[in-house]
C-alpha cells in the first residue's frame, strides 16, 4: 500500500478517520482529568464563587420596593418630583392597597428600613400607617390622601416621596454611591455632609496601615529568615518552632496578650516606669490606637512573612555568595548583588500574603485599634451584624474586593506574579 | 419482662395527662443566650429543674444573642431555622416581631398567671412591648468607678463621668451613640424629658457630640460587656459603663475595689421571642418550657445567680439571697427604690428610626 495514492483522511486501525479518533482518545482524558478535579471544583464553586457572585448582587439589588410596593411605585411614575407638592389621591390609594397586603406579610417595615437608609424617618411612617392600614376596608373608607396625612403628616413631605420614587427601580446604585461618601440628591449625586463622611478616611487607612504592617514584616522577618536559612539545621529547626509556636496559638489569645503588654497599667510601661524612663502619671498610651493595630498585627501575620522568605533563601546556593567574595565583592556588595536579588521572590510572596491578610483582617484591629486602628472590614462587619444594612456592606465589600484586585493586577506589571514563589 | 415494663410504660402515660402530650414534644431545644454569668443564672433557674421534670430533654445552647436579629434574618431568608428560643433585648424583640421573623404570642394563654391568680399581662404590665417578647428581666447600663482613685468625694452625679478636672483619669463608654448622647445632652443642661426633642435636630445632635468631645481623648470605647469590668479592675479607666450585673460581679464576686454610680441608669429589658413558623413539635416543646420558665417563682429564683430584676411583679417580693454569696440580692437590683431615684429609659421608637442616621454621624465624629 502506497500513502502517495491514497487521497482520503488518515483511517485509523478501526476506519475511523484519525483526527476524530485522537480527538475522541484526548477528550476522554480530558474528562477523566475533569472528574479528578470535579469535587474541588464544584467545593470552590460553592462554598467561595457563589457567596462572593451573591455578595455582589446584594449590593445593587433593590427589588424590595417595586416587589412590596408594586402598585405604588406604577401610580408614582408620572409625579413631578420637583413639583414640591405631595402626589395625589391615585398614588395614595394604591400606598394603602400596598400597605394592607405588606402589613399582612409583615414585609412593610422591611420596605421602611430599606427607605431609612436613604432618609432617615421613613421608617417610622411605614411602621404607624401599616398598623393603621391594615385597619381600612378599602372600597369604601376612601379617599385616603387626607387620612395619611392624619396619620403622620410627614406623609406631605414631597422628599419622602421622592425617595421612594428614587429607589423604585430594581437596581439601584445607592448602596455604592453611599460606600463612596455620595448621596443621591434632587440634582445626582452629591457628597455627603461633612460629619456624614467616613469610607474615604476609612478606605485609605486601611491601606496605609495594611501596608506599614507589610513594610514591617519585612524589616522583622527578613534577619530572621536568614538566619533560620544559614544556620545548620539542628539550630535552625529550634528556631523555626519559636517562629511556628506563635502562628499554632489562637488569633484571640495573642491579641489578648497584645493588649495585657500594652495598656497604660501593662508589663510594658510597668517595666519603664520601674527603669525610670517614663513617669508614674506619664505613661505612654500604646494601644486603642493605630499603633497598638500595627504592632499585634505585625506580630501576627509575621510567620506569613518568614515562612514564603525562608523556603525561598533555602534554594539560594551558598556558592554564589562565596564566589562573589572571591572575585573582591565586600560582605555589603556580596549581599546586595548577589544575595537579595535572588531572594526577592520571597518577599514579593510574603508581601502578598501578609497585605492581603492585613487588609481584610478585622478581630485584631476591634480588640485593640481604638477609634482611630480600626480598618474598613470593621465597619462591614458593623454593618452585617448590627445595624443590617447588607446591601452597605455588600457595596464595601465589593470594593475591597475591587481594590485587591486592581493592586494584585498592578503589583503583577510592576514586579511580575512570576516572580513569586513559595519554595 | 420486656412486656411488663411496656405496659407499665403505657399505664404511666395514660394516667399522666400532661405526660401525653409529650409525646408530640420534640425532645430537643436550642436555646440561644448571651453567655457568660447570665446564660447560667439561666440554666441554673429555668433549665436545669426543667430537664429534671423532662429527663429526655436535651438543651442546645448558642451564645449568638448579640447577633440575634442578623442570624434569624438570614436563617429565615435561607429557609432554615434552627433557634427555638432566643433571648433578646427589647428593642431587638420589636424590630423582629414587625419584621415577622418572632411568633406572636397570647401572652395571657402562653403564660402562667401569677401565684393569685393575676394573668400575666397584667403582672407583666407595660413591660410587654410587643406582642412577641416575654420579658424576663429588668437590667441597667450604669457607671462604675474605682473606689480608690476617685479621691475623698465619690462622684454621685452621671455628670462627674464629664469632669474630668475633678476626677482625672480614663473613661470607658460604650462604642454606640445610644445612652452616650443622651447623657451627654443631660449633662450639658437639657431637661430630661426633652433629650429626644433636641436630638431630633441638627443642633441637638452637634451639641451632644460637642459635650462629648470635652472627654474624647480620655475615652476607651468598649463593645462587650465585659470589658469595662475589666479595665476597671486593671486600672486603666476610673470610670466607665456597663450593664449592672457585669458590675455586681466584679464588686461582689471578685471583691474588686469599684462601686456603682446608679444615677441616671439607662433601663432596658430583656427577655424571650420564639422564632415564627416552627414545625408543631418543636413548637410545642418551646411553648411548654417557655409557661414554666417565665413564672413568678422562675424568675425570682433567677435573682439569686445575678442582680437583675425579675420582670414580673409577683416575682418581685420573692427576690431572697444570693445563691453562693448568700447576700440580699434586692438592694442590688435596678429596680430597687434606693437605686432608681433617678433614671434614664430610653426611647426605642426613636432609635429604631434615627439609628443609622446618627450612627454614621457618630463613627464620623469617632473617626475624626
Amino acid at each position: 500500500m502506497s500513502d502517495t495514492t491514497h487521497t482520503g483522511p488518515v483511517l485509523a486501525a478501526d476506519g475511523t478517520p484519525l483526527k476524530r479518533s485522537l480527538a475522541r482518545a484526548l477528550r476522554m482524558q480530558k474528562i477523566r482529568a475533569l472528574m479528578l478535579i470535579a469535587p474541588l471544583l464544584l467545593f470552590v464553586l460553592l462554598t467561595f464563587i457563589l457567596p462572593i457572585a451573591d455578595m455582589l448582587f446584594r449590593s445593587v439589588e433593590n427589588r424590595i420596593v417595586s416587589d412590596t410596593l408594586p402598585k405604588t411605585v406604577v401610580a408614582l411614575q408620572d409625579w413631578d418630583a420637583n413639583s414640591g407638592q405631595a402626589p395625589d389621591e391615585a398614588v395614595f390609594a394604591a400606598l394603602a392597597a400596598d400597605l394592607q397586603v405588606a402589613a399582612e406579610e409583615k414585609t412593610h417595615t422591611r420596605v421602611g428600613s430599606r427607605l431609612n437608609y436613604e432618609n432617615p424617618g421613613i421608617s417610622s411612617l411605614f411602621r404607624k400607617a401599616g398598623r393603621k392600614v391594615k385597619r381600612w376596608d378599602l372600597a369604601q373608607d376612601g379617599p385616603f390622601k387626607e387620612q395619611f396625612f392624619k396619620i403622620d403628616k410627614d406623609w406631605t413631605d414631597p422628599e419622602v416621596w421622592r425617595t421612594i420614587q428614587t429607589y423604585s427601580g430594581a437596581y439601584t446604585n445607592g448602596y455604592f454611591l453611599n460606600a463612596a461618601d455620595f448621596q443621591k440628591g434632587a440634582e445626582g449625586a452629591e457628597l455627603r455632609p461633612e460629619n456624614e463622611r467616613i469610607y474615604g478616611t476609612l478606605f485609605l487607612r486601611t491601606l496605609i496601615m495594611s501596608l506599614a504592617i507589610t513594610v514591617s514584616c519585612i524589616i522583622l522577618g527578613y534577619p530572621v529568615a536568614w538566619i533560620l536559612a544559614n544556620l545548620p539545621s539542628r539550630s535552625a529547626n529550634l528556631l523555626m518552632i519559636l517562629v511556628l509556636l506563635p502562628f499554632w496559638t489562637s488569633l484571640l489569645v495573642r491579641t489578648s496578650a497584645w493588649k495585657v503588654m500594652l495598656q497604660q497599667q501593662g508589663v510594658i510601661n510597668d517595666t519603664l516606669v520601674w527603669l525610670g524612663l517614663v513617669a508614674d502619671d506619664a505613661r505612654l498610651v500604646m494601644i486603642n490606637n493605630q499603633f497598638g493595630t500595627i504592632v499585634a498585627m505585625t506580630h501576627i501575620l509575621l510567620p506569613f512573612m518568614i515562612l514564603p522568605m525562608y523556603s525561598v533563601m533555602q534554594t539560594i546556593n551558598p556558592s554564589y555568595l562565596r564566589a562573589a567574595k572571591s572575585l573582591g565583592a565586600t560582605n555589603w556588595t556580596a549581599f546586595w548583588r548577589v544575595y537579595f536579588p535572588q531572594s526577592v521572590p520571597g518577599i514579593g510572596a510574603g508581601s502578598i500574603l501578609v497585605f492581603i491578610l492585613a487588609i481584610g483582617y478585622y478581630i485584631t484591629p476591634e480588640l485593640v485599634g481604638g477609634t482611630k486602628g480600626v480598618f474598613i472590614s470593621n465597619r462591614i462587619a458593623f454593618h452585617i451584624s448590627q445595624s443590617l444594612n447588607w446591601g452597605l456592606a455588600a457595596a464595601l465589600g465589593t470594593i475591597l474586593l475591587v481594590v485587591v484586585l486592581a493592586l494584585y493586577w498592578a503589583y503583577d506589571k510592576i514586579v511580575g506574579i512570576d516572580n513569586v514563589k513559595l519554595g | 419482662m420486656k412486656l411488663t415494663k411496656l405496659t407499665a410504660l403505657a399505664a404511666t402515660t395514660a394516667l399522666c395527662a400532661p405526660m401525653a402530650m409529650a409525646a408530640d414534644m420534640a425532645n430537643e431545644m436550642t436555646i440561644v443566650s448571651w453567655g457568660g454569668a447570665y446564660q447560667e443564672s439561666q440554666l441554673k433557674a429555668y433549665v436545669v429543674p426543667y430537664q429534671e421534670m423532662h429527663p429526655d430533654l436535651k438543651v442546645i445552647w448558642d451564645e449568638s444573642s448579640a447577633e440575634a436579629t442578623a442570624k434569624m434574618r438570614a436563617m429565615t431568608e435561607a429557609g432554615n431555622v434552627t433557634w427555638d428560643l432566643v433571648d433578646v433585648v427589647a428593642s431587638d424583640a420589636m424590630r423582629m416581631c414587625d419584621e415577622g421573623l418572632a411568633a406572636e404570642l397570647n401572652h395571657d394563654e402562653d403564660l402562667a398567671a401569677a401565684p393569685d391568680g393575676t394573668p400575666a399581662t397584667e403582672d407583666f404590665g407595660d413591660l410587654i412591648v410587643s406582642d412577641c417578647f416575654v420579658p424576663q428581666i429588668v437590667y441597667s447600663t450604669t457607671f462604675g468607678y474605682r473606689m480608690d482613685k476617685v479621691g475623698d468625694t465619690p462622684p454621685s452625679s452621671i455628670c462627674d463621668v464629664f469632669d474630668t478636672a475633678k476626677y482625672p483619669g480614663k473613661r470607658a463608654l460604650q462604642k454606640r451613640p445610644i445612652d452616650n448622647v443622651e447623657w451627654a445632652l443631660y449633662c450639658d443642661g437639657v431637661a430630661k424629658d426633652e433629650i429626644y426633642d433636641v436630638l431630633s435636630t441638627d443642633e441637638g445632635v452637634e451639641r451632644a457630640l460637642a459635650k462629648l468631645d470635652t472627654i474624647k481623648d480620655q475615652v476607651v470605647w468598649w463593645t462587650a460587656g465585659a470589658e469595662t469590668p475589666q479595665l476597671l479592675a486593671d486600672g486603666e479607666v476610673v470610670m466607665g459603663s456597663t450593664f449592672n450585673g457585669r458590675l455586681f460581679s466584679a464588686i461582689a464576686e471578685q471583691n474588686q475595689p469599684i462601686e456603682m454610680l446608679w444615677d441616671m441608669q439607662s433601663f432596658d429589658l430583656d427577655g424571650w421571642i420564639v422564632p415564627a413558623d416552627l414545625p408543631e413539635d418543636r413548637k410545642a416543646r418551646v411553648m411548654d418550657f417557655l409557661k414554666f420558665a417565665t413564672d413568678t417563682q422562675r424568675l425570682a429564683d433567677q435573682a439569686k445567680f445575678i442582680s437583675y430584676g425579675p420582670a414580673r411583679a409577683s416575682s418581685a417580693p420573692l427576690v431572697g439571697k444570693h445563691a453562693i454569696l448568700g447576700i440580699d440580692m434586692a438592694p442590688h437590683m435596678p429596680t430597687d427604690p434606693a437605686n432608681s431615684g433617678n433614671v434614664h429609659v430610653y426611647d426605642y421608637e426613636w432609635w429604631a428610626d434615627n439609628r443609622d442616621d446618627l450612627d454614621a454621624k457618630f463613627q464620623a465624629w469617632l473617626a475624626k
